[in-house]
């Protein structure tokens, strides 16, 4: 992105016209910040953001760290069954004596990494197929659109039950099938940002130049539309995790042995007022990893499009 | 008017059809209904076997399968053979029809009251104690997994019923299987008493989102020019947030609602699912777990035909909304 540059003054942080002749002859000190250096410092301001981004990576680090060093493996059955929390087992154990944080530790892993995979999946079949749509237009744009309507019109949910199982209800599957029909909602806003920057002047002075479709796609657009992709990435993570563990709760997602939060609330559903913990704990890592994901998104949508926010400071 | 309506429904012919193609292609995939009974132990003749491929048309080429499906849906209005010979698709989809719709209709207009009440009352109070708290409430609820808050909406009926000895809220089912009172009355206030816990579940998901929308689109319009200009004339604030702000504030909604039906439609198969009600997602699951193809043929019609006609509603509805928009 290096050739989308503004300097800013460092103490106001407020967007100065560029100086032609740098930065060397004013008396302020100015740095010279590309957009994602500005971007970011944005995000850093956004007290909620970083919270929630650094409760986020801890969870994720739970995930995959966690059951590394616990003493119980999610397959592990100990002799205390039906069991409340306590120091042994923090979250307790369900009625076959399985600790069930070694359980959650291991739903949560599985989750964890379908969402991703489901956000990662979207957004790069979202990009290409947006990115095509919105540059060559035509014919190969009123079909990629009109599919990705068709695919909106059907229940995801559906399709995903239908189609999850084709690989035997692996992970991967799961979240290659719930990234690929999430890849239309990446795909209609990428397509607007690329139709609208495709007949901007600074692209078409490129195309004066000389540049190629592949220059002017990899240097002119796909940077300029980073901002609205990562935006929907890190969204999608969150909805992501919701529909992985939908999909797990109604019998279509990960299957026993393995599991998966969905799946943890499925087993625990009917010991909600005997055995409350095992329904509460898995239920709570889910609204935190999309509550704090949806704060991020929110906070990432503030950095990068500082216009939006002038109605909120 | 009812020119524009018939053009849509012809428009929306081969958008069905397209779906459903994409559809059939994909069920192919998804498994073999001939699984179980494959499977089944002792094996059973390889005569059977042939039979039931033949029933289920497995002997003919796929293109063939699909044009049979459309031929005997538009003609007959026969929706293909299920895999258990005795169950009539259209027939069993029809029953549990009206068993999802009402639940997905009500939610939607409940949905819908509160989002617009709130987003209303946030953005004009926007940070104040209220406007936070509602936010606080639209975050939660986004995050919230439908089918979690639908167990625990549930286990609250089942403690409330028990902790007072009464029957106040029923958890299980779409109605009564044994009614004593069976008068018109009756079978309506055993449905509503059914209704209660499952439509609120499904309506808290979609008022997050809507709620958070209707305040941004209503803050827009308050920081609108013609907005100011109406508050200079002098006229009252009620009639300036009512008549000018909220009804072009409305029209965002209307999209954004029409587009979230198709998501509705899958919650409903969750909440079905957890208050075990018969409805079209119970049969939905179970064809998919059966490898039941045109029976998920089926209800991916009669969802995408639902879907469609909330998208000619909310179009109709613009027109009301905004008087510039005239439908010929």
């Amino acid at each position: 992105m290096s050739e989308i540059r503004a300097s800013s003054v460092t103490t106001s942080g407020a967007p100065q016209p560029t100086s032609p002749t740098g930065a060397a002859d004013r008396e302020f000190t100015v740095k010279e910040r590309s957009q994602l250096q500005q971007a970011f410092r944005r995000f850093l301001r956004h007290r909620l953001a970083v919270l929630s981004l650094v409760l986020f990576i801890l969870i994720v680090l739970l995930a995959f760290v966690g059951p590394l060093i616990w003493k119980y493996k999610y397959t592990d059955i100990t002799p205390d069954n039906s069991q409340p929390p306590s120091p042994a087992h923090p979250f307790g154990t369900d009625s076959l004596g399985h600790d069930w944080f070694a359980q959650v530790l291991r739903g949560l892993q599985q989750s964890v990494k379908v969402a991703l995979c489901i956000a990662i999946v979207a957004s790069t079949l979202g990009v290409v197929w947006g990115g095509v749509s919105g540059y060559y237009r035509g014919i190969s744009d009123s079909v990629l659109m009109r599919l990705a309507d068709l695919i909106l019109t059907i229940p995801a949910i559906a399709l995903a039950a239908a189609l999850g199982n084709i690989g035997g209800g692996t992970w991967w599957m799961i979240a290659l099938v719930l990234g690929g029909l999430s890849a239309p909602l990446v795909a209609r806003a990428v397509r607007g940002v690329v139709l609208s920057l495709r007949e901007q002047e600074f692209v078409e002075a490129a195309r004066a130049l000389g540049a190629s479709d592949r220059w002017i796609i990899l240097r002119h657009l796909v940077p300029n539309a980073f901002a609205v992709v990562i935006v929907y990435a890190t969204l999608l993570v969150a909805t992501g995790i919701l529909s992985e563990t939908a999909l797990s709760f109604i019998g279509f997602g990960v299957h026993p042995p393995d599991t998966s939060l969905g799946l943890l609330i499925y087993q625990a559903q009917s010991a909600v007022q005997t055995r409350p913990w095992l329904f509460y704990f898995p239920g709570l890592f889910i609204i935190l990893i999309a509550l704090t994901v949806n704060f991020i998104g929110d906070g990432l949508r503030d950095a990068f499009d500082p216009r939006q926010t002038r109605q909120r400071r | 008017m009812l020119a524009y309506v018939i053009r849509r429904i012809f428009v929306s012919i081969p958008i069905l059809i397209g779906s459903t193609i994409l559809v059939f292609i994909m069920v192919k995939f998804s498994g073999d209904p001939l699984e179980g009974l494959k499977m089944r132990n002792p094996p059973p003749p390889r005569q059977t076997i042939l039979n039931e491929e033949h029933r289920l048309r497995l002997d003919k080429p796929v293109w063939e399968q699909y044009w049979l499906w459309l031929k005997g849906l538009v003609l007959h209005g026969d929706f293909g053979p299920s895999v258990h010979g005795n169950i009539n698709i259209g027939h069993e989809l029809g029953d549990r029809l009206f068993v999802t719709l009402r639940l997905v209709v009500l939610s939607v207009l409940i949905a819908l009251i509160f989002a617009v009440i709130t987003g209303v009352v946030s953005a004009v109070k926007q940070y104040s104690a209220t406007d936070y708290s509602f936010t606080f409430l639209g975050f939660l609820f986004l995050a919230m997994p439908s089918f979690w808050f639908a167990i625990l909406l549930k286990s609250a009926g089942i403690a409330y019923n028990q902790a007072t000895g009464t029957e106040a809220f029923f958890t299980i089912g779409e109605k009564s299987v044994l009614l004593t009172d069976d008068s018109g009355w009756g079978q309506f206030k055993d449905i509503a008493g059914h209704m209660v816990l499952p439509t609120i579940s499904l309506a808290l998901i979609s008022y997050a989102a809507w709620s958070r929308f209707q305040r941004a689109s209503m803050l827009e319009v308050l920081n609108s020019d013609y907005v100011r200009l109406a508050r200079a004339k002098g006229l009252r604030s009620r009639q300036v947030l009512v008549r000018h702000a909220l009804r072009t504030a409305l029209i965002p909604l209307t999209t954004v609602t029409a587009l979230d039906i198709a998501a509705l439609l899958g919650g409903a198969v969750i909440t079905e699912m957890v208050f075990q009600w018969h409805g079209l997602g119970d049969y939905l699951l179970r064809s998919i777990r059966d490898h039941d193809a045109y029976a998920m043929m089926g209800w991916l019609l009669v969802s995408a035909i639902i879907v469609i006609v909330f998208n000619l509603i909310a179009d109709l509805l613009y027109s009301v909304l905004d008087p510039r928009i005239r439908y010929e």
